[in-house]
């Protein structure tokens, strides 16, 4: 039997249940999984992105994603952080301006470019980006091509974040959070799916 | 570095290269915090690597990960098919580095390379077989944003014939690598 971790807690998944025993089987992904959240969420140097930034890009990309306790739990963490409360009307404001459906975005000129899909290039709103900072708005817009058109990500967007004040070191944290949560948003989702048809 | 870079405009399972947008740290720099972060020394050789050890201990969490959701299989899904789930992931992506490489390993441990590159070459639709249109399809369904996988592809799954225990090594391999390819995408380019 397992002390439940992040995934446990926010997919519902009990101690001794079966789903516990099958995670069990995967221990290091398991256990490294959840490491990979406290790195994120607790490191050892947040020197390049602060705790308040992790919070509010980490808002904003499981809202993208709809609804769930994932989305609400990490809407908690941005109002519990310093600062995160005065963020919160900004970002969920973002989140309904950002909604859309992925993946979509263009592939490399070529045979593959029939399977070119147009979609929002999302912008913060002029009237949220005071309250965010250049900083954070340049991460929101980079967060949301992350979510739904990665495919379009070019060597331009470096440059963007770079200009904004980002560090080199702050926007792999920074690509690893939004591709980290990616992941765990899945992973949540599949194993409430599969519990649910298990009940 | 962009003077070199010569990007594949399709899906292969050739080997690729890979060049980032962004400095790598060089390998003389690197400590012994940023070698327990690549796990294995050899990867300080990967530009990809070196630049995901500027956050050590994300990347060491990232990397063990990976290792036990693919290389794990003392039970469960076979190798074959939770590749297939990283491959299909990878092309309705559209990240043409990661498909490669597992594409490669599909094509390795099923020996059906020819339904790899029907996958690579027709895209997440392609007719392999009920098993593997299930992996596909629950891949397809986990990749996208809002999250469309239900109960459809439990039941999907299981009358393909994989038990509890196997449909979780699916929806981790095909979680896994909505992480994996938008590093790959975002932080650089591949190159033949």
């Amino acid at each position: 039997m397992s002390t439940p971790d992040i995934i446990d807690t926010l997919a519902g998944i009990k101690p001794g249940s079966a789903l516990d025993a099958i995670r069990a089987k995967r221990l290091q992904a398991r256990d490294n999984a959840q490491k990979s959240y406290l790195s994120l969420f607790e490191p050892i140097d947040a020197g390049d992105v602060s705790l308040l930034e992790r919070a509010a890009v980490a808002a904003f990309v499981t809202g993208l994603h709809g609804e769930s306790p994932v989305a609400t739990f990490y809407r908690e963490k941005l109002a519990a952080t310093a600062g995160g409360a005065a963020l919160l009307g900004a970002v969920d404001a973002e989140i309904t301006r950002g909604k859309t459906s992925g993946p979509y975005g263009s592939f490399p000129a070529g045979p593959l470019s029939i399977e070119n899909a147009a979609g929002l290039i999302y912008r913060v709103s002029a009237s949220n980006k005071s309250a965010l900072g250049v900083r954070l708005v340049s991460a929101l817009e980079h967060a949301h091509l992350l979510v739904f058109r990665p495919r379009d990500a070019a060597s331009t967007d470096m440059k963007a974040l770079l200009a904004a004040g980002w560090s080199n070191t702050g926007i792999v944290t920074f690509s690893q959070l939004v591709a980290f949560l990616s992941f765990q948003v899945r992973v949540v989702n599949g194993l409430r799916t599969l519990a649910a048809a298990t009940a | 570095m962009s003077a070199t870079v010569n990007p594949p405009v399709v899906f292969t399972q050739d080997e690729l290269g890979w060049v980032s947008w962004i400095e790598p740290l060089p390998e003389a720099e690197l400590t012994e915090r940023h070698f327990a972060g690549l796990v294995d020394r050899a990867r300080a050789k990967s530009e990809y690597f070196r630049l995901l050890v500027r956050d050590p201990e994300v990347l060491e969490a990232r990397t063990k990960t990976d290792k036990d959701i693919f290389y794990n299989v003392a039970d469960g899904l076979p190798r074959a098919e939770r590749e297939l789930a990283a491959a299909a992931t990878s092309r309705y992506n559209g990240c043409i580095y990661c498909a490669s490489v597992h594409a490669r390993f599909a094509s390795t441990y099923s020996k059906r390379r020819e339904d790899v590159q029907k996958l690579l070459d027709e895209g997440v639709n392609a007719d392999l077989g009920e098993r593997w249109n299930a992996v596909v399809k629950a891949s397809v369904a986990l990749a996208s944003t809002p999250i469309a996988f239900g109960p459809d592809n439990i039941k999907e799954l299981r009358s393909a014939g994989l038990d509890d225990a196997e449909i979780v090594d699916v929806i981790n391999g095909a979680s896994f690598f909505n992480w994996a390819n938008r590093l790959m995408l975002s932080l650089g380019e591949p190159s033949k």
